[in-house]
C-alpha cells in the first residue's frame, strides 16, 4: 500500500443499510480523518452474507478481509485493533472469500455482486463485464439463441420456462418493433436476489437485456421495478445513465447494427403485476389484470408486439453464458435443471442470505449447513419454498433436492428460489389462512375462482380454526382448492391452494386432524 | 366559467403530464410523480391528468383504485410501513404490528386518533433475511424490535416538531 490509500468496502445494499451501513461508513470516515489515515471508502453491493451485515471489508495484500456485523460503536475499536492492516478483532472473519458460507457456493450470476463498485464501468469490465455482449454483437441472432438454448437456462422468475425457446419464438416473428421487458417485480416473500443484483451489479442486467435485444431484434427495453425497492430504482436509473453515456445504449451499439434503449418503470404495489401478462398491462399504463393465454407475449405482448418477458436473474445470467459458452454453464446442475440457482435463505434462520449453488443441493444442506438452523435457536418445523404460492415442507422432507423436477415430484416448487424458515411456534392453520388472505388482497379480480374462492377459503379456514364442523369444513376447503387450481385464469388463484393443501397434508394436527 | 375551469385545472399535474409527452402509457409514472408532490391524489389532479392524457375519468379511477400505492386522501404526517409477509411473520412481524397499533393507537391500514401516525401493511420489502422489516419515508429498517421502532418514531416526531 506504499503511499496509496487503504480501500475499505462498506455495502450500500438496502439490507446492509437497513441495519446501519450508512452510519458505519460515516463513522469510518470520521475516525480515519481524526487519525489522519488515508482511507478510500467504496460502497459495494452485498456479498449476500446478510447476517454479517454491515460487513466491512479491508483490501490487503492477502485479499479482502471481512469484519461484521459492524455497528457504529465498533468502529473505534476496529481502528484501535488496526483492522486496516488486518488486525485481529472479535468481529474478524478472515478472508471474505474463504468464509465457508461463501467458499461453498458457485457464484456465476452473482460473481461480481459485492465485489465491485456497482456503478463503476471500469470495475465491471475489469471483472469480466461486457465480454458476453461484445461476443453477441458480432454473432448472428440465431447463433445467440442457439447458445442460450444449448445452455439449458430456464426462467428464474418462477415458471422455469426454457429461455432459448422463448427467445426463438420472438426471433421468428416478423420484423418491426419488438420489446425486451425485464420482470423486476420480485413480489415473493422470502426473495431478494433481484434486488441484490440490481443494487450490487446493475450493469449485468443491462448487458443481458442488450444481448436479448440483439438476439430477437428488439430496439426498446423496459425494466418493471417494484416501488417497494427505492434503492434498486435509484441504482438502476443511475446505471442506465452511465451505460448511455458510455455509448452502450442508443444507436448502433459499439458500431454494430444493434440499436437499443432501456427505460426504468416503477410498479405501484400490486403482487399480480409480477405475472407477465399483468405486468405488460401495467407497462401500458392500465390496471394490472392478467390476460388469457394464448397469445403468448413472445408473439403478441407489449402494445401487441413480440415481447420477451424475463426475470432479472435470467437476463443477467446470459452474459456469462455468452462469455464462457453454453457447455460451461450446462455443466452445473442436474437432469433438466441446468446451471446455478441463487437461493435466498430467509425467515427464522441464523445465517440468512444469498446462496448461489448448482441445482441439486438439498433443502437440508441449505437450511442446516449454510443457514445454521433457526436464528431463534428453536427447533425448525417447516420451510415455505418458492414464495407465497409455494408449498410448506416439513423437516422430515428436507432431503429433497432443490431442482425443478424433484420439487415438483414432492408437491412443491422452486419459484424464485426463496426458502422461508419457520420454527416450532408456527401455527400452520394460520399460515394456510394467510395464503388465502394474501390471494384475496392481491387478486386482480378478473376471475371468480380466485376473487371469490380466496374469500371463501379464508372463511372456511376460520371455521376450522374455531373448531366448527372440522371434518366437513376440511372437505369444503379441499374442494374449493381443487376448483381454484383447475378453474383460475392465472397462477395466482391457481397456485394459492399449494401452500394451503400442503399445510393441511403435512400438519394435520394444526387443523384438528 | 373561468372560475370553474380554474377549479378543475391542477397546474402541477398538467406540468407532470407534459413532461411525459401526455402519453397514456406513462400513467403510472405520472400518478407516482403527482402523488410524490402532494402525498396523495386529489380529484382535481386526477381530472387534469385524465384531460391531459385524453382518457376517461372512469379509466383513471380504475387504475388508481387497482394499485395499493395510490392514495386518495391526505396521509398522516408519519407513515410507517411494516412488512406482514411470511418471512417476517416467521420472526414476529404480527406481534410487532400489534405492539405498534396499541402503543401509538394506530390501527393497521388507518391513522392514529390525532392523525399523526399511519400504519400500513406491506408484503415484502426484499429484506427477508433481516426481518421484521419496516420502511419509513423510503428508508428501510431491518431486525426491527419494539424498542427500535419506538425510537425511530420518536426521533421523527421530534424532528417534525422542530420544523
Ligand atoms: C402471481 C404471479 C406473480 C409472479 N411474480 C413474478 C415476479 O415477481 N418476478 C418474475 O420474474 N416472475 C414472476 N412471475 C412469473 C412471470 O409470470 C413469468 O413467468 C416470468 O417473469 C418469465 O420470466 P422467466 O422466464 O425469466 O422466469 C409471477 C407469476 C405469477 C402467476
Ligand atoms: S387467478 Fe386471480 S389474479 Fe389470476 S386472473 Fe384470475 S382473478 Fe386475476
Ligand atoms: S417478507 Fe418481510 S421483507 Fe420480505
Amino acid at each position: 500500500m506504499a503511499g496509496g490509500s487503504i480501500r475499505v468496502y462498506v455495502p450500500c445494499d438496502a439490507a446492509a443499510l437497513s441495519v446501519g451501513a450508512d452510519d458505519v461508513a460515516a463513522s469510518i470516515r470520521r475516525e480515519a480523518d481524526r487519525r489522519k489515515i488515508d482511507v478510500e471508502i467504496i460502497r459495494n453491493g452485498s456479498r449476500g452474507m446478510l447476517w454479517l451485515e454491515p460487513l466491512v471489508e479491508v483490501e490487503t495484500g492477502n485479499g479482502r478481509l471481512a469484519y461484521g456485523p459492524v455497528a457504529e460503536g465498533d468502529v473505534a475499536s476496529l481502528f484501535d485493533g488496526d483492522f486496516l492492516s488486518g488486525g485481529d478483532h472479535a468481529l474478524a472473519h478472515g478472508v471474505t472469500e474463504e468464509i465457508a458460507y461463501f467458499a461453498m457456493q458457485e457464484r456465476v450470476t452473482f460473481a461480481r455482486c459485492g465485489v465491485i463498485d456497482p456503478l463503476s464501468l471500469a470495475d465491471f469490465e475489469a471483472h469480466g463485464g461486457l465480454v458476453g455482449l461484445r461476443k453477441a454483437l458480432v454473432m448472428a441472432p440465431t447463433e445467440i439463441v442457439g447458445v442460450v438454448t444449448a445452455s439449458g437456462l430456464r426462467g428464474r422468475g418462477g415458471a422455469g420456462f426454457p429461455t432459448g425457446i422463448k427467445w426463438n419464438t420472438a426471433l421468428e416473428q416478423p420484423g418491426g418493433e419488438k420489446y425486451i421487458c425485464c420482470n423486476a417485480d420480485e413480489g415473493d416473500s422470502g426473495t431478494f436476489a433481484d434486488r441484490m443484483l440490481m443494487e450490487g451489479d446493475p450493469f449485468s442486467l443491462l448487458e443481458g437485456m442488450a444481448i436479448a435485444a440483439r438476439a430477437v431484434g428488439a430496439s426498446t427495453g423496459y425494466v418493471y421495478l417494484r416501488s417497494e425497492y427505492p434503492h434498486a430504482i435509484k441504482t438502476m436509473r443511475r446505471a442506465v445513465d452511465v451505460w448511455r453515456k458510455a455509448g452502450l445504449l442508443g444507436e448502433n451499439i459499439e458500431g454494430s447494427d444493434t440499436s437499443f434503449d432501456i427505460h426504468i418503470r416503477v410498479g405501484a404495489g400490486a403482487y399480480i403485476c409480477g405475472e407477465e401478462s399483468a405486468m405488460l398491462e401495467s407497462l401500458e399504463g392500465k390496471r394490472g389484470e392478467a390476460k388469457v393465454k394464448p397469445p403468448i407475449p413472445a408473439i403478441s405482448g407489449l402494445f401487441g408486439k413480440p415481447t420477451i418477458v424475463n426475470n432479472v436473474l435470467t437476463l443477467a445470467t446470459t452474459p456469462f453464458i455468452l462469455a464462457k459458452g453454453a457447455a460451461h454453464y450446462k455443466n452445473f446442475g442436474v437432469g433438466r435443471s441446468r446451471g446455478t440457482q441463487p437461493f435466498q435463505l430467509a425467515g427464522d434462520i441464523a445465517r440468512g442470505g444469498l446462496v448461489e449453488k448448482a441445482f441439486g443441493v438439498t433443502l437440508r444442506e441449505l437450511v442446516e449447513d449454510f443457514g445454521g438452523g433457526a436464528r431463534s435457536g428453536k427447533p425448525i418445523r417447516a420451510v415455505q419454498a418458492g414464495g407465497p404460492l409455494g408449498a410448506y415442507i416439513p423437516t422430515r422432507d428436507f432431503d429433497v433436492a432443490m431442482d425443478y423436477e424433484a420439487l415438483a415430484k414432492a408437491g412443491a416448487m422452486l419459484g424464485h428460489g426463496g426458502v422461508v424458515v419457520f420454527n416450532d411456534t408456527v401455527d400452520m392453520a394460520r399460515q394456510a389462512r394467510f395464503a388465502m388472505e394474501f390471494c384475496e388482497i392481491e387478486s386482480c379480480g378478473k376471475c371468480t375462482p380466485c376473487r371469490i374462492g380466496s374469500v371463501r377459503g379464508k372463511e372456511t379456514i376460520d371455521k376450522i380454526i374455531a373448531s366448527e364442523n372440522r371434518a366437513e369444513n376440511l372437505e369444503v376447503l379441499d374442494d374449493l382448492c381443487d376448483l381454484m387450481t383447475e378453474a383460475s385464469l392465472c397462477a395466482m388463484g391457481g397456485l394459492t391452494p399449494m401452500p394451503v393443501q400442503s399445510a393441511v397434508k403435512h400438519f394435520p394436527e394444526d387443523f384438528g386432524g | 366559467m373561468a372560475a370553474l375551469i380554474d377549479k378543475l385545472e391542477h397546474a402541477p399535474a398538467r406540468l407532470i403530464c407534459g413532461r411525459h409527452d401526455n402519453r397514456p402509457d406513462a400513467l403510472l409514472e405520472i400518478l407516482h410523480e403527482a402523488q410524490a408532490a402532494e402525498g396523495w391524489l386529489s380529484d382535481d389532479a386526477l381530472r387534469t391528468i385524465a384531460d391531459a392524457l385524453n382518457i376517461s375519468r372512469a379509466e383513471i379511477h380504475g387504475v388508481v383504485s387497482f394499485y395499493h400505492d395510490y392514495k386518495r386522501e391526505a396521509p398522516a404526517k408519519l407513515a410507517i410501513k411494516l412488512c406482514r409477509a411470511e418471512a417476517c411473520q416467521a420472526v414476529g412481524s404480527e406481534a410487532l404490528a400489534a405492539y405498534v397499533e396499541k402503543k401509538w393507537n394506530a390501527p393497521s391500514g388507518g391513522k392514529s386518533a390525532d392523525g399523526e401516525i399511519q400504519l400500513e401493511a406491506v408484503y415484502c420489502l426484499g429484506n427477508c433475511a433481516l426481518g421484521p422489516s419496516g420502511m419509513i419515508d423510503g428508508e428501510l429498517f431491518g431486525r426491527v424490535t419494539p424498542e427500535r421502532l419506538d425510537a425511530l418514531i420518536e426521533q421523527r416526531i421530534e424532528k417534525m416538531e422542530r420544523e
